[in-house]
Protein backbone atom coordinates (compact mmCIF):
# COMPACT_ATOMS: atom_id res chain seq x y z
CA UNK A 1 0.00 0.00 0.00
CA UNK A 2 2.81 2.32 0.95
CA UNK A 3 4.48 1.70 -2.41
CA UNK A 4 1.28 2.41 -4.26
CA UNK A 5 0.77 5.62 -2.29
CA UNK A 6 4.32 6.77 -3.04
CA UNK A 7 3.91 5.93 -6.72
CA UNK A 8 0.64 7.88 -6.84
CA UNK A 9 2.24 10.91 -5.23
CA UNK A 10 5.20 10.80 -7.63
CA UNK A 11 2.87 10.51 -10.59
CA UNK A 12 0.73 13.39 -9.39
CA UNK A 13 3.84 15.52 -9.09
CA UNK A 14 5.09 14.60 -12.55
CA UNK A 15 1.87 14.78 -14.51
CA UNK A 16 -0.63 16.79 -12.45
CA UNK A 17 -3.68 15.30 -10.72
CA UNK A 18 -5.88 12.97 -12.69
CA UNK A 19 -9.52 12.02 -12.14
CA UNK A 20 -10.88 8.46 -12.07
CA UNK A 21 -11.41 8.76 -15.84
CA UNK A 22 -7.64 8.98 -16.31
CA UNK A 23 -8.01 12.57 -17.50
CA UNK A 24 -6.33 15.58 -15.97
CA UNK A 25 -8.53 17.44 -13.47
CA UNK A 26 -6.89 20.70 -14.52
CA UNK A 27 -7.78 20.13 -18.15
CA UNK A 28 -11.34 19.12 -17.28
CA UNK A 29 -11.69 22.30 -15.22
CA UNK A 30 -10.31 24.44 -18.06
CA UNK A 31 -12.75 22.98 -20.61
CA UNK A 32 -15.63 23.47 -18.17
CA UNK A 33 -14.53 27.08 -17.67
CA UNK A 34 -14.33 27.64 -21.45
CA UNK A 35 -17.81 26.13 -21.85
CA UNK A 36 -19.12 28.64 -19.29
CA UNK A 37 -17.29 31.48 -21.07
CA UNK A 38 -19.41 30.68 -24.15
CA UNK A 39 -22.41 31.89 -22.14
CA UNK A 40 -20.67 35.14 -21.16
CA UNK A 41 -19.67 36.03 -24.72
CA UNK A 42 -22.98 34.70 -26.08
CA UNK A 43 -24.76 37.29 -23.92
CA UNK A 44 -22.50 40.12 -25.04
CA UNK A 45 -22.73 39.18 -28.74
CA UNK A 46 -26.53 38.83 -28.56
CA UNK A 47 -26.81 42.23 -26.88
CA UNK A 48 -24.69 43.79 -29.60
CA UNK A 49 -26.77 42.13 -32.34
CA UNK A 50 -29.93 43.60 -30.78
CA UNK A 51 -28.57 47.11 -30.32
CA UNK A 52 -26.20 47.63 -33.24
CA UNK A 53 -28.88 49.41 -35.25
CA UNK A 54 -30.01 51.60 -32.33
CA UNK A 55 -28.17 54.83 -33.11
CA UNK A 56 -29.96 58.03 -32.11
CA UNK A 57 -26.81 60.05 -31.52
CA UNK A 58 -23.32 59.67 -32.86
CA UNK A 59 -21.92 57.70 -35.77
CA UNK A 60 -23.43 54.58 -37.33
CA UNK A 61 -21.33 51.37 -37.44
CA UNK A 62 -20.76 51.62 -41.20
CA UNK A 63 -19.44 55.19 -40.77
CA UNK A 64 -16.65 54.31 -38.36
CA UNK A 65 -15.56 50.69 -38.92
CA UNK A 66 -12.17 50.42 -40.60
CA UNK A 67 -12.36 46.93 -42.14
CA UNK A 68 -8.81 46.81 -43.60
CA UNK A 69 -7.34 47.76 -40.19
CA UNK A 70 -9.49 45.26 -38.27
CA UNK A 71 -8.68 42.56 -40.85
CA UNK A 72 -4.97 42.97 -40.11
CA UNK A 73 -5.68 42.80 -36.34
CA UNK A 74 -7.72 39.63 -36.88
CA UNK A 75 -4.91 38.10 -38.92
CA UNK A 76 -2.41 38.93 -36.15
CA UNK A 77 -4.59 37.23 -33.51
CA UNK A 78 -5.15 34.23 -35.78
CA UNK A 79 -1.42 33.80 -36.29
CA UNK A 80 -0.89 34.03 -32.52
CA UNK A 81 -2.93 30.82 -32.28
CA UNK A 82 -0.37 29.15 -34.56
CA UNK A 83 2.57 30.34 -32.44
CA UNK A 84 0.73 29.20 -29.29
CA UNK A 85 0.17 25.69 -30.62
CA UNK A 86 3.85 25.57 -31.64
CA UNK A 87 4.74 26.51 -28.04
CA UNK A 88 2.60 23.61 -26.77
CA UNK A 89 4.24 21.29 -29.29
CA UNK A 90 7.73 22.40 -28.15
CA UNK A 91 6.73 21.94 -24.49
CA UNK A 92 5.61 18.39 -25.24
CA UNK A 93 9.07 17.75 -26.74
CA UNK A 94 10.54 19.24 -23.52
CA UNK A 95 12.33 21.95 -25.51
CA UNK A 96 12.24 24.89 -23.06
CA UNK A 97 14.12 27.31 -25.31
CA UNK A 98 11.68 26.95 -28.21
CA UNK A 99 8.70 26.90 -25.83
CA UNK A 100 9.74 30.26 -24.38
CA UNK A 101 10.46 31.67 -27.84
CA UNK A 102 7.00 30.76 -29.17
CA UNK A 103 5.36 31.99 -25.95
CA UNK A 104 7.16 35.33 -26.34
CA UNK A 105 6.07 35.66 -29.98
CA UNK A 106 2.49 34.79 -28.99
CA UNK A 107 2.55 37.44 -26.24
CA UNK A 108 3.94 40.03 -28.69
CA UNK A 109 1.24 39.23 -31.26
CA UNK A 110 -1.39 39.50 -28.50
CA UNK A 111 0.06 42.84 -27.39
CA UNK A 112 -0.02 44.03 -31.03
CA UNK A 113 -3.70 43.11 -31.22
CA UNK A 114 -4.40 45.02 -27.99
CA UNK A 115 -2.44 48.01 -29.33
CA UNK A 116 -4.67 47.92 -32.41
CA UNK A 117 -7.77 47.82 -30.27
CA UNK A 118 -6.62 50.80 -28.19
CA UNK A 119 -5.96 52.71 -31.42
CA UNK A 120 -9.40 51.73 -32.76
CA UNK A 121 -11.19 52.78 -29.55
CA UNK A 122 -9.32 56.10 -29.51
CA UNK A 123 -10.21 56.78 -33.15
CA UNK A 124 -13.88 55.90 -32.58
CA UNK A 125 -14.01 58.17 -29.53
CA UNK A 126 -12.56 61.07 -31.52
CA UNK A 127 -15.15 60.44 -34.22
CA UNK A 128 -17.91 60.87 -31.63
CA UNK A 129 -18.64 57.34 -30.41
CA UNK A 130 -18.44 57.31 -26.62
CA UNK A 131 -19.57 54.51 -24.30
CA UNK A 132 -22.87 56.29 -23.57
CA UNK A 133 -23.40 57.94 -26.95
CA UNK A 134 -25.84 55.29 -28.17
CA UNK A 135 -26.95 51.72 -27.48
CA UNK A 136 -24.72 50.68 -30.36
CA UNK A 137 -21.72 52.35 -28.68
CA UNK A 138 -22.43 50.78 -25.27
CA UNK A 139 -22.88 47.27 -26.66
CA UNK A 140 -19.90 47.59 -29.02
CA UNK A 141 -17.47 48.78 -26.32
CA UNK A 142 -18.79 46.19 -23.83
CA UNK A 143 -18.32 43.29 -26.24
CA UNK A 144 -14.95 44.23 -27.74
CA UNK A 145 -13.73 45.63 -24.38
CA UNK A 146 -14.48 42.35 -22.58
CA UNK A 147 -12.66 40.49 -25.33
CA UNK A 148 -9.72 42.89 -25.06
CA UNK A 149 -9.53 42.29 -21.30
CA UNK A 150 -9.41 38.53 -21.98
CA UNK A 151 -6.56 39.01 -24.48
CA UNK A 152 -4.70 41.25 -22.00
CA UNK A 153 -5.07 38.62 -19.26
CA UNK A 154 -3.82 36.04 -21.74
CA UNK A 155 -0.71 38.13 -22.47
CA UNK A 156 -0.05 38.46 -18.72
CA UNK A 157 -0.47 34.69 -18.29
CA UNK A 158 1.93 34.01 -21.18
CA UNK A 159 4.60 36.32 -19.76
CA UNK A 160 4.15 34.88 -16.26
CA UNK A 161 4.41 31.35 -17.68
CA UNK A 162 7.68 32.25 -19.42
CA UNK A 163 9.09 33.52 -16.11
CA UNK A 164 7.96 30.40 -14.24
CA UNK A 165 9.46 28.10 -16.88
CA UNK A 166 12.78 30.00 -16.79
CA UNK A 167 12.94 29.69 -13.00
CA UNK A 168 11.96 26.01 -13.22
CA UNK A 169 9.17 26.49 -10.70
CA UNK A 170 6.41 24.60 -12.49
CA UNK A 171 4.90 21.92 -10.26
CA UNK A 172 3.70 18.89 -12.21
CA UNK A 173 3.55 18.43 -15.96
CA UNK A 174 5.07 21.46 -17.70
CA UNK A 175 3.59 20.58 -21.10
CA UNK A 176 0.12 20.40 -19.56
CA UNK A 177 0.47 23.84 -17.96
CA UNK A 178 1.49 25.31 -21.33
CA UNK A 179 -1.42 23.49 -22.97
CA UNK A 180 -3.91 24.90 -20.43
CA UNK A 181 -2.77 28.48 -21.11
CA UNK A 182 -2.91 27.57 -24.81
CA UNK A 183 -6.54 26.45 -24.51
CA UNK A 184 -7.46 29.81 -22.99
CA UNK A 185 -5.56 31.64 -25.74
CA UNK A 186 -7.22 29.68 -28.56
CA UNK A 187 -10.62 30.34 -26.97
CA UNK A 188 -9.94 34.08 -27.08
CA UNK A 189 -9.08 33.61 -30.77
CA UNK A 190 -12.29 31.72 -31.61
CA UNK A 191 -14.36 34.38 -29.88
CA UNK A 192 -12.70 36.97 -32.13
CA UNK A 193 -13.44 34.82 -35.20
CA UNK A 194 -17.14 35.22 -34.33
CA UNK A 195 -16.87 38.92 -33.41
CA UNK A 196 -14.99 39.75 -36.61
CA UNK A 197 -17.74 38.23 -38.77
CA UNK A 198 -20.86 39.25 -36.83
CA UNK A 199 -19.74 42.70 -35.69
CA UNK A 200 -17.48 43.97 -38.46
CA UNK A 201 -18.25 42.12 -41.70
CA UNK A 202 -22.05 41.81 -41.51
CA UNK A 203 -23.56 45.28 -41.89
CA UNK A 204 -26.36 46.33 -39.54
CA UNK B 1 -1.94 3.71 -12.56
CA UNK B 2 -0.88 2.09 -15.79
CA UNK B 3 -4.09 3.28 -17.40
CA UNK B 4 -3.50 6.83 -16.19
CA UNK B 5 0.08 6.87 -17.46
CA UNK B 6 -0.87 5.40 -20.82
CA UNK B 7 -3.76 7.80 -21.28
CA UNK B 8 -1.57 10.77 -20.50
CA UNK B 9 1.27 9.67 -22.76
CA UNK B 10 -1.16 8.88 -25.55
CA UNK B 11 -2.40 12.48 -25.35
CA UNK B 12 1.15 13.68 -25.99
CA UNK B 13 1.53 11.38 -28.96
CA UNK B 14 -1.77 12.58 -30.45
CA UNK B 15 -2.14 15.88 -32.24
CA UNK B 16 -0.26 16.96 -35.33
CA UNK B 17 3.25 17.74 -36.45
CA UNK B 18 4.42 21.37 -36.55
CA UNK B 19 4.12 21.27 -40.36
CA UNK B 20 0.51 20.15 -39.96
CA UNK B 21 -0.24 23.12 -37.67
CA UNK B 22 1.33 25.49 -40.21
CA UNK B 23 -0.86 24.01 -42.97
CA UNK B 24 -3.96 24.57 -40.83
CA UNK B 25 -2.85 28.17 -40.17
CA UNK B 26 -2.40 28.77 -43.92
CA UNK B 27 -5.92 27.46 -44.58
CA UNK B 28 -7.28 29.71 -41.80
CA UNK B 29 -5.44 32.72 -43.28
CA UNK B 30 -6.87 31.96 -46.75
CA UNK B 31 -10.41 31.72 -45.33
CA UNK B 32 -9.87 35.04 -43.51
CA UNK B 33 -8.79 36.56 -46.83
CA UNK B 34 -11.99 35.24 -48.43
CA UNK B 35 -14.04 36.68 -45.57
CA UNK B 36 -12.47 40.10 -46.03
CA UNK B 37 -13.07 39.90 -49.79
CA UNK B 38 -16.85 39.84 -49.11
CA UNK B 39 -16.46 43.46 -47.97
CA UNK B 40 -15.18 44.50 -51.41
CA UNK B 41 -16.87 42.03 -53.78
CA UNK B 42 -20.63 41.70 -54.09
CA UNK B 43 -21.56 38.09 -53.28
CA UNK B 44 -25.27 38.79 -53.77
CA UNK B 45 -27.59 36.39 -51.93
CA UNK B 46 -24.57 34.22 -51.03
CA UNK B 47 -23.09 37.00 -48.87
CA UNK B 48 -24.59 36.01 -45.51
CA UNK B 49 -24.51 32.18 -45.91
CA UNK B 50 -20.91 32.22 -47.17
CA UNK B 51 -19.72 34.48 -44.33
CA UNK B 52 -21.45 32.38 -41.66
CA UNK B 53 -20.12 29.15 -43.19
CA UNK B 54 -16.56 30.47 -43.27
CA UNK B 55 -16.91 31.63 -39.64
CA UNK B 56 -18.08 28.16 -38.53
CA UNK B 57 -15.33 26.40 -40.54
CA UNK B 58 -12.63 28.59 -38.93
CA UNK B 59 -14.13 28.07 -35.47
CA UNK B 60 -14.27 24.28 -35.85
CA UNK B 61 -10.74 24.11 -37.30
CA UNK B 62 -9.20 26.03 -34.39
CA UNK B 63 -11.15 24.03 -31.81
CA UNK B 64 -10.45 20.67 -33.46
CA UNK B 65 -6.78 21.06 -34.40
CA UNK B 66 -5.22 23.87 -32.35
CA UNK B 67 -7.19 23.01 -29.19
CA UNK B 68 -6.74 19.28 -29.90
CA UNK B 69 -10.41 18.39 -29.36
CA UNK B 70 -10.25 16.11 -32.40
CA UNK B 71 -7.50 14.07 -30.78
CA UNK B 72 -8.41 14.41 -27.08
CA UNK B 73 -10.97 12.66 -24.89
CA UNK B 74 -14.62 13.02 -25.93
CA UNK B 75 -15.39 14.26 -22.39
CA UNK B 76 -13.60 17.54 -23.18
CA UNK B 77 -15.62 17.91 -26.38
CA UNK B 78 -18.80 17.22 -24.40
CA UNK B 79 -18.01 19.88 -21.77
CA UNK B 80 -17.22 22.53 -24.37
CA UNK B 81 -19.93 21.82 -26.93
CA UNK B 82 -22.62 21.52 -24.23
CA UNK B 83 -21.66 25.00 -23.01
CA UNK B 84 -21.64 26.30 -26.57
CA UNK B 85 -24.95 24.59 -27.40
CA UNK B 86 -26.57 25.96 -24.23
CA UNK B 87 -25.34 29.47 -25.09
CA UNK B 88 -26.68 29.19 -28.65
CA UNK B 89 -30.07 27.90 -27.43
CA UNK B 90 -30.44 30.55 -24.70
CA UNK B 91 -29.44 33.50 -26.85
CA UNK B 92 -31.24 32.45 -30.04
CA UNK B 93 -34.38 32.12 -27.90
CA UNK B 94 -33.70 35.51 -26.31
CA UNK B 95 -33.15 37.13 -29.71
CA UNK B 96 -36.33 35.50 -31.02
CA UNK B 97 -38.37 37.02 -28.18
CA UNK B 98 -37.11 40.44 -29.32
CA UNK B 99 -38.22 39.56 -32.89
CA UNK B 100 -34.60 39.87 -34.04
CA UNK B 101 -35.05 37.39 -36.90
CA UNK B 102 -38.13 39.13 -38.32
CA UNK B 103 -37.15 41.64 -40.99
Amino acid sequence: MADIATHDTDHATDHGHHSSTGLSNNKLAMWLFLGSECLLFGGLISTYMLYRGRVQNGPHPSQIYDIPFTSVSSFVLLMSSLTMVLAVSSAQRKDDTKTNLWLLITALLGATFIGGQVYEFTTFYREGLGFTTSLFGSSFYSLTGFHGVHVSLGVIMLLALMGIIKKGKIVGDKAEVVELIGLYWHFVDIVWIIIFTLVYLIPS
Amino acid sequence: MTTVTETHEDAHEHGMSDAGYIKIAIILALITGLEVSTYYVDFGPLFMPSLLTMMVVKFVMVVSYFMHLKFDSKIFSFLFYVGLGLALFVYITALATFKFFIA
